[in-house]
């Protein structure tokens, strides 16, 4: 038999007998991180579409979360810091290999941008609403009128904060579950489907509903691609990814995963779908609750996950 | 006075009016309470300090190191010390976790009964000194100053040993000779005419072949043997280990003979008898040097290969193989005695056994095999003649174990026995520097003996289980912070090394030469210490030594010329050895008049029953037993031990890696506390394997209480060496009990 | 000038020296190590074969740690030895995940910290605490640009090994097998 193990005690602190330095703040941060990403994508794909009269829940109302959802997300971040007061370091650079300077940028950028598009957007959600500031006014009304030149950098920003948590994460070759190049398109598509599902849940319109539902029923069958894609990849690759594939095919995370974030996250909201597109009536928020669930446990499980499995030597 | 000793457990509320801010192990630049204490004692000292280890025997000498607020930082070795070349070993650069320790005993504690109840009362030294010397005074008067014993081990011995034969008596016993090295100072002292020597003269640095049988260098920590061994495994040595454990040491070897338990004698006897009938042994040396030949070879003539072959289970190929490589490297070979040798009861005349093959390899006094070893005769410091004893412990072991050359631990703690002859009876007990449950397997006897002495004065660092039993508990200060005898041990180059304190000794502690001082004044010995202060001493033997207290300051460690002559033999030098016969005798005429077998025999030890597997013990490089269990930095390292089982063991019990199990010997004993299952190929399937020292009852250690098994606990049978009365423990068998047992009150 | 080590596990007993020596000088807090030996066992009894290693940071040539960090705390010095800037470092934890030994942890202070091959030392012409402890000898340092130098030399007599080198980490410490 072959035997694996220190002479010298080591037991640090979150480092033994796995990792465990990433706590319920990352996950928590990712699901809403790729909620905003999703809704400030449509929110600006439509615009640059020229569609905000078809869709006004994407473009005006649910956009409106995206705010505090980016808020609540980097307050997670702030809080997952080991050495907090010196969180203003990460605006003192730009370190282009490091994604999670690119994130930091980000996020700087995008935050304020999704507070002034819904900003913009209070006068028409909110009747009555008045800045009361000449100032404000006149910024609203230029705003108003580079809302396409806006939308655009929106969606560009949009993407990479979609997709730059899932590139930070595969790029940690040490962590074997999450070094796959398929996981930032993974993190991305699973974003947009949560926006979508939060569109979908919020619309009041008939047809913007059965949009966003069709773009959630194409986003979960790519997102269902994607992992299969990802485990078959695992299952070819190296001892280490072998390893870390078989976490969910009969190790610790199996039930967790395929109940809750496969069949539950993805498969039966992708049924009700099937359904609805056939005529059936189903309450929307079954399908759209079943989605926002899944994606956050989905992060849940893989940040805990990724974190048990390491390099073999 | 009580004549019912309770076990008091030295709790937290005995320790004295300091109010202890909640046990934070912060690490020293932490802010709990005795980290300031510390601070403050330190006040006043920077720089290096010369010092030499206390953490086991071989003394390194070394630097402790203080920052500019004078806080010991840390420990490294001195490079001109021969014993550890300016690397210390892990203990003892982990030597300033004794310092820091925070369970560390702080005043004096005396026991007194309140309320029905037996307490440690914190006490200041007065109080308890006169206590101590008035005791100690009484019993002198009415039983002799004989009927008081100390039972030590390290340099606390050294002052009051002192004390003791100031007194008038000569009762002084180490553990260390019955309890561990005693049977193979015996086997080399008959064979060669001399004990083997601490530390041991073994050449390794230029040695071709090193044969290790029950000796694990690289999991004990003898500094010097564990450099010389890496500098022979860089020049290409043979390592030839014989373990049923496939030791650190085994991982290194060449060969690895893994032999089955107890049957070591037999081996050592078909090798013997490989290098007789194949004519491998050195002639020229056995001719000029050796008595007994002949004898020895019409012995051997029936100890095969083959015949060793059904009892060790090696192959007899390997045994001959083996045997030809020591052969082929003598005299650069060395057959190491081991050190601790209490195994099976036969362990002088297995050693005896070891001796004779070195005598016949011709290693003892050649280069790669024995040195010489000389040490400085340090003077002592003058005071008037140590009266003579009416009797000592020669008396009481004369007739039992004649050819034992020390106080035999285990003889004195029966001559503590209430049933022991009236003249002949031990009273008094001092304990310094030896944790006595931990140490002595005879369990009952010991609780008996400890019962049953009128006083006991114990002088330790820890509140270790010893202290549960004292009258009188002595809080002594570590070696870092006190001045102490000049070590001057044998070595190749004589050598003296300086200990010089570091700090100012924390809390109310005290360094031995200290209280032996001021014992001995109130004993109306004060002409026996003539000084005022340590330094008084070291100065005047410095100067008789030819240097200075200052000189000694800068440089630690001082080496002199050798006067005894070379290191080894020379070509054609004739030599008479201290034996009957003035030469090796390979048959010992001592062991024959003695009425014992003059070579040795083999005879078959008891095998486990059914389901029980043999009790092998050891060490861990990062610990000295219960001296380091508690130490915060080596309990960072290791923290409790593990019973290592073989996998298939481990199958058939349906054991898995890291579960707790409880272990019970044949008699029924369990161990107190469960212990860790390690399954691991490295161990024979008939054996389980634990490092000793753990398994500590006392919650006052707090990072050792309850941490894996304690072994000797578990030592119901202990077959005691008719030779020289030493006790071999390695006669245990357990099994594994996975269900949690009843509980019960933990008392060690 | 290109800082390596070079560790013999035929000679490591697996004493631990290193870790205290480690811990005395760099006031490691009890509890955390920067260094730390392991033991791998293979075989069954009795053809058992043991390999001992101490192991550390490996202040790899191609460091994941120093290309994730986003505020550059961590950083690379003269002589390759991978460095933590305390007051720069967020806590944020990227490069602890990103290491392939395992080698960083959170300092209960707040920053990242791990071995820094004794920086402080090397300054000086010293050489690492666990280097200068080792009992056995077994623990050989120096510039890899100097053929002269004990590493180098070690390097070109004896086979080695690294830990990992398909993770393309480059590591500078080196195992003598």
């Amino acid at each position: 038999m072959k035997e694996e193990l220190f002479v010298s005690g080591r037991n640090i602190p979150n480092i033994d007998p796995h990792l465990n330095i990433w706590h319920w703040q990352i996950p928590l941060y990712l699901f809403l991180g790729g909620l905003a990403a999703g809704l400030i994508f449509y929110a600006g794909l439509y615009t640059i579409l020229n569609k905000e009269k078809e869709f006004p829940t994407a473009v005006k109302l649910a956009s409106f979360i995206a705010p505090p959802a980016l808020v609540i997300g980097l307050f997670m971040l702030f809080l997952d810091l080991k050495h907090k007061m010196y969180f203003w370091q990460l605006y003192t650079t730009f370190r282009i290999e490091s994604p999670m300077s690119w994130g930091a940028w980000t996020l700087m950028a995008i935050t304020p941008l999704s507070f002034i598009w819904s900003a913009s957007y209070l006068k028409e959600v909110v009747p009555g609403w008045d800045w009361k500031n000449k100032w404000l006014d006149r910024f609203e009304a230029w705003v108003i009128a580079y809302r396409k030149q806006l939308a655009w950098v929106l969606v560009v920003l949009a993407i990479i904060l979609g997709i730059y948590t899932g590139i930070l994460l595969s790029a940690f070759n040490a962590r074997p579950l999450w070094n796959t190049s398929i996981l930032g398109f993974l993190f991305l598509t699973s974003g947009l489907s949560t926006g979508a599902a939060t569109i979908m849940w919020m619309s009041k319109n008939h047809t913007e509903r059965k949009v966003f539902g069709r773009i959630d029923f194409l986003l979960i069958v790519i997102e269902l691609f994607f992992i299969t894609h990802m485990l078959m990849g695992f299952q070819a690759s190296t001892e280490v990814q072998i390893q870390a594939a078989s976490l969910f095919l009969g190790g610790d995370f199996t039930v967790s995963f395929w109940v809750f974030v496969i069949v539950l996250g993805l498969v039966f909201p992708g049924v009700l779908e099937v359904l609805e597109i056939r005529g059936y009536r189903i309450p929307v928020a079954i399908p759209a609750l079943c989605i926002l669930i899944g994606g956050l446990i989905f992060r849940f499980i893989m940040v805990e996950a990724g974190q048990v499995t390491r390099y073999l030597y | 006075m009580s004549t019912r000793r309770d076990f008091i457990k030295i709790a937290a509320t005995g320790l004295g009016g300091l109010a202890l801010g909640a046990g934070s192990v912060a690490w020293f630049r932490g802010t709990s309470r005795w980290a300031e204490t510390a601070a403050k004692a330190a006040a006043g000292f920077q720089g290096r300090f010369p010092t030499y280890c206390e953490i086991c025997f071989w003394s390194c000498a070394g630097w402790t190191y203080t920052d500019e607020e004078g806080r010991i930082t840390r420990i490294t070795g001195n490079a001109g010390d021969p014993h550890c070349n300016g690397r210390l070993c892990p203990r003892g650069t982990g030597g300033v976790g004794a310092y820091y320790d925070e369970d560390r005993l702080r005043t004096p504690l005396i026991r007194k009964e309140i309320n029905g109840k037996q307490e440690f009362v914190p006490a200041g030294w007065d109080e308890a000194l006169d206590l101590v010397a008035e005791r100690l005074k009484e019993i002198s008067r009415k039983h002799g100053p004989e009927s008081i014993a100390l039972f030590n081990h390290g340099s606390p011995g050294d002052h009051f040993g002192h004390l003791l034969k100031a007194m008038g008596s000569n009762n002084i016993a180490a553990p260390s000779f019955a309890q561990c090295r005693g049977p193979r100072d015996t086997g080399w002292y008959v064979t060669f005419g001399t004990g083997v020597g601490s530390p041991e003269p073994t050449d390794i640095r230029d040695t071709r072949c090193l044969v290790l049988i029950g000796s694990h260098i690289g999991e004990n920590m003898h500094n010097g043997q564990v450099q010389e061994m890496a500098d022979a495994i860089d020049r290409g040595a043979t390592l030839i280990t014989v373990d049923p454990r496939f030791s650190t040491a085994a991982s290194k070897s060449r060969f690895w003979l893994p032999i089955k338990p107890s049957t070591d004698l037999a081996l050592l006897m078909a090798w013997i008898h490989v290098l007789i009938y194949e004519e491998l042994y050195n002639r020229d040396y056995v001719e000029r040097y050796t008595y007994g030949f002949d004898l020895l070879k019409e012995h051997v003539r029936n100890m095969t290969p083959e015949w060793a072959y059904g009892i060790t289970t090696l192959q007899p190929a390997l045994i001959r193989e083996t045997a030809r490589q020591m052969a082929d490297a003598a005299p650069s070979v060395i057959v190491h005695p081991g050190r601790h040798v209490t195994w099976y009861g036969d362990d002088t005349q297995r050693t005896r056994a070891i001796a004779i093959l070195n005598a016949l390899l011709g290693s003892w006094g050649s280069r790669g095999g024995f040195y010489f070893a000389e040490s400085v005769q340090v003077p002592d410091y003058p005071h008037p003649e140590y009266p003579t004893p009416a009797w000592s412990w020669q008396d009481l072991q004369r007739e039992k174990y004649p050819l034992a050359g020390l106080a035999v631990s285990n003889v004195l703690v029966e001559a503590s026995l209430k049933e022991t002859e009236e003249s002949r009876r031990i009273r008094a007990w001092i304990v310094a520097g030896t944790n006595l449950p931990l140490t002595i397997p005879l369990k009952k006897t010991l609780q008996q003996a400890m019962q049953d002495v009128e006083f006991m004065v114990v002088v330790d660092t820890m509140p270790m289980e010893i202290t549960g039993y004292a009258d009188v508990v002595l809080p002594e200060c570590t070696y870092l912070e006190r001045y102490d005898t000049l070590r001057s041990s044998a070595h190749r180059e004589p050598n003296i090394a300086l200990r010089m304190p570091a700090a100012e000794p924390m809390y109310d502690s005290k360094p031995s030469w200290w209280m032996a001082k001021q014992l001995g004044e109130r004993l109306g010995l004060g002409s026996y210490f003539n000084y005022k202060d340590y330094t008084d001493v070291l100065e005047w033997q410095l100067q008789q030594l030819g240097t200075s207290l200052e000189e000694m300051k800068k440089t630690g460690v001082k080496k002199f010329p050798r006067t005894s002559g070379p290191l080894y033999f020379q070509k054609g030098e004739n030599y008479t050895f201290n034996t009957n016969t003035g030469k090796i005798e390979l048959y010992a005429t001592e062991l024959a008049a003695t009425g014992y077998d003059p070579m040795p025999v083999y005879t078959p030890h008891e095998e486990p029953p059914p389901g029980y597997y043999r009790l092998i013990y050891g060490r861990a490089p990062m610990h000295t037993f219960s001296r380091t269990a508690n130490n915060p930095n080596l309990t960072d390292l290791m923290d409790q031990n593990d019973v290592w089982v073989n996998p298939r063991v481990a199958r058939l019990w349906g054991l898995e890696n890291g579960q707790y199990v409880h272990l019970k010997n044949p008699e029924g004993i369990v161990s107190s506390f469960p212990i860790r299952v390690r399954i691991t190929e490295r161990i024979r399937w008939d054996s389980v394997y634990m490092v000793h020292g753990f398994g500590h009852s006392w919650k006052k250690l707090s990072r050792a209480y309850g941490k894996g098994a304690n072994d000797t606990e578990l030592m119901s049978k202990v077959t005691i060496d008719p030779v020289m009365g030493g006790t071999g423990m390695r006669g245990n068998f357990v099994t594994f009990v996975t269900e949690e047992p009843v509980a019960k009150e933990v008392e060690s | 000038m290109r800082y390596a080590m070079a560790i013999d596990t035929k000679k490591c007993v697996g004493c631990s020296d290193c870790v205290v020596a480690c811990q005395t000088e760099n006031n490691v807090p009890i509890g955390y190590c920067r260094d730390w030996v392991t033991e791998s066992v293979t075989g069954t009894y009795p053809l058992v074969e043991i390999e001992i290693r101490s192991e550390r940071c490996n202040h790899c040539d191609n460091a994941p740690c120093v290309r994730c960090c986003p505020t550059g705390a961590s950083h690379i010095v003269e002589g390759g030895v991978v460095m933590v800037t305390h007051n720069k470092c967020i806590g944020c934890g990227a490069c602890i995940q990103s290491c392939p030994y395992d080698a960083r942890y959170s300092h209960p202070e707040g920053y990242v910290d791990k071995c820094t091959f004794c920086h402080h030392r090397l300054v000086e012409g010293g050489r690492p605490a666990c280097v200068e402890v080792c009992p056995t000898r077994c623990m050989y340092f120096g510039d890899l640009d100097q053929p002269q130098s004990e590493v180098s030399q070690i390097l070109a007599r004896r086979k080695w090994k690294v830990l990992a080198p398909e993770a393309g980490t480059r590591p500078q410490v080196y195992f003598l097998v």
